[in-house]
């Protein structure tokens, strides 16, 4: 378990920025730069003070049986989810970083969705290039994309946190990295008008939306247009996944998190000659599989983000 | 679960690489400058096209195959030639380029893999160009 520091401290000002969301009834203080509620009135609001959490998970291959020493992805899913049911506090809901399937077949994306709604959570899914396989991307969209726009992108609003689903796997280039293009950024930039600085937004997408390491295409072209409609915003957090490890970055109010596979690990960035599954020592295996929660407690800058293998 | 079965795909629909005024050529196919039977193949390995760039006669018909333990995917770059299905490990897909030219493609999952094919006249002359 690794859990992410917070230690850089979040300024006064921030601070009374994000108490603006927070709604009436909590009184606060800070200790150590981090603010508590002091006194809560009602229940209801006691609820809201424990924050928001969720769950991330990712990568789950369904499809992927490979011999030795991987295990069947639909094995290590169904594992995942044990631990997802297992957790003390049911979360509000799940999200899915992308590449439920290996092959975007119905039989795949049906395996996932029986095991992933053994949670009865509602999941928010954003699509892997293994979902995307089909030029037209209907095997996806038709699936998993009511509701949304374009190649499947969409926002929605949680506790007061704005959550917004990017999808970076089509329209890909020769020579490329993932891409959101033009009309997505478009309708992101909208997205985000007229909303408060304060407001506390987490995006996810499937490849990672700063770039950890181009040469074995892990990162997206127009990343940085993301990042520049985020600017003003006091605390933003990019969920990703597609590597296959868990990768922290945190750069001014951004904080970039990568998801661990529920399916198969990958090397860290130019170890191996190939970003190709890692073959690790069975023992090991599980330690390097796994999923995430997030919790957002108001009035804290930065979103605590614990990563749990499904072993180890 | 079982993987999908192996399969290999061949696209012989070259005339999805030529203009319109090339059809002629196609009829023409059994005339010399045209590979007849000619093969060559192209091994996807470790994430990388093995030759980066191959140089054909043409007519040839060249053969992916998927070495990965990852799918992987064809594309022309400019949409010159057909796209394959997602090619799992051990899975093929074959295309006969008719006309001379240099193609460029990459693989749809993973666009940062390129490569070439180079397609020359065959001896005889009958370059589209």
């Amino acid at each position: 378990m690794n859990e992410s520091d917070r230690d850089d401290g979040v300024s006064r000002r921030r601070v009374l920025e994000c108490m603006t969301w927070a709604g009436t009834g909590v009184l606060w203080t800070m200790t150590g730069g981090v603010p508590h509620s002091l006194g809560i009135i009602g229940e209801a609001a006691a609820q809201e003070a424990r924050g928001l959490t969720f769950l991330q998970i990712s990568d789950s291959h369904i499809g992927f049986d490979f011999k030795t020493p991987y295990p069947n992805s639909v094995g290590t899913l169904e594992e995942a989810i044990a631990k997802v049911n297992a957790l003390p506090a049911k979360p509000a809901f799940m999200i899915h970083t992308g590449d439920i399937s290996h092959l975007s077949l119905a039989s795949q994306f049906d395996d996932a969705d029986r095991i992933i709604s053994q949670t009865r959570l509602d999941v928010h899914y954003v699509p892997g290039e293994h979902d995307f396989v089909d030029a037209d991307r209907k095997l996806f969209l038709d699936r998993y994309g009511r509701g949304t726009k374009g190649a499947g992108w969409y926002s929605f609003d949680a506790n007061g946190v704005h959550f917004i689903g990017l999808v970076n796997v089509f329209d890909l280039r020769a020579g490329g990295l993932g891409n959101l293009g033009n009309e997505q950024l478009e309708w992101l930039e909208a997205d985000l008008k007229g909303r408060s600085a304060s407001t506390p937004i987490v995006v996810f997408a499937h490849i990672p939306l700063w770039t950890v390491y181009p040469d074995w295409g892990w990162g997206t072209e127009d990343g940085g247009r993301v990042l520049e409609y985020l600017k003003r915003f006091g605390s933003v957090t990019v969920l990703n996944g597609h590597i296959h490890q868990v990768m922290q970055k945190v750069e001014g109010n951004v904080t970039f998190h990568t998801a661990r596979s529920t399916a198969f690990p990958q090397p860290a960035p130019g170890t191996a000659p190939s970003p190709g599954p890692l073959k690790a020592p069975a023992d090991k295996l599980r330690s390097m599989l796994g999923i995430a929660s997030v919790t957002f407690k108001q009035g804290e800058q930065r979103l605590a983000i614990i990563d749990t293998p499904l072993q180890g | 679960m079982r993987r999908s079965t192996r399969a290999t795909v061949h696209a012989a629909l070259v005339a999805a690489a030529l203009g319109a005024g090339a059809a002629g050529l196609l009829a023409a196919a059994v005339l010399p400058g045209w590979a007849q039977n000619a093969t060559s193949a192209v091994a996807i390995d470790n994430f990388t096209f093995k030759p980066q760039q191959l140089t054909v006669k043409s007519g040839t018909k060249i053969t992916w195959t998927n070495k990965d333990d990852i799918p992987h995917g064809i594309a022309s770059a400019n949409n010159a030639f057909g796209r394959s299905k997602a090619l799992d490990t051990d899975d093929s897909y074959s295309f006969i380029f008719a006309a001379p030219g240099t193609y460029q493609y990459f693989c749809y999952l993973h666009p940062h893999m390129t490569g070439t094919i180079v397609v020359e006249p065959a001896a005889g002359g009958n370059a589209v160009q």
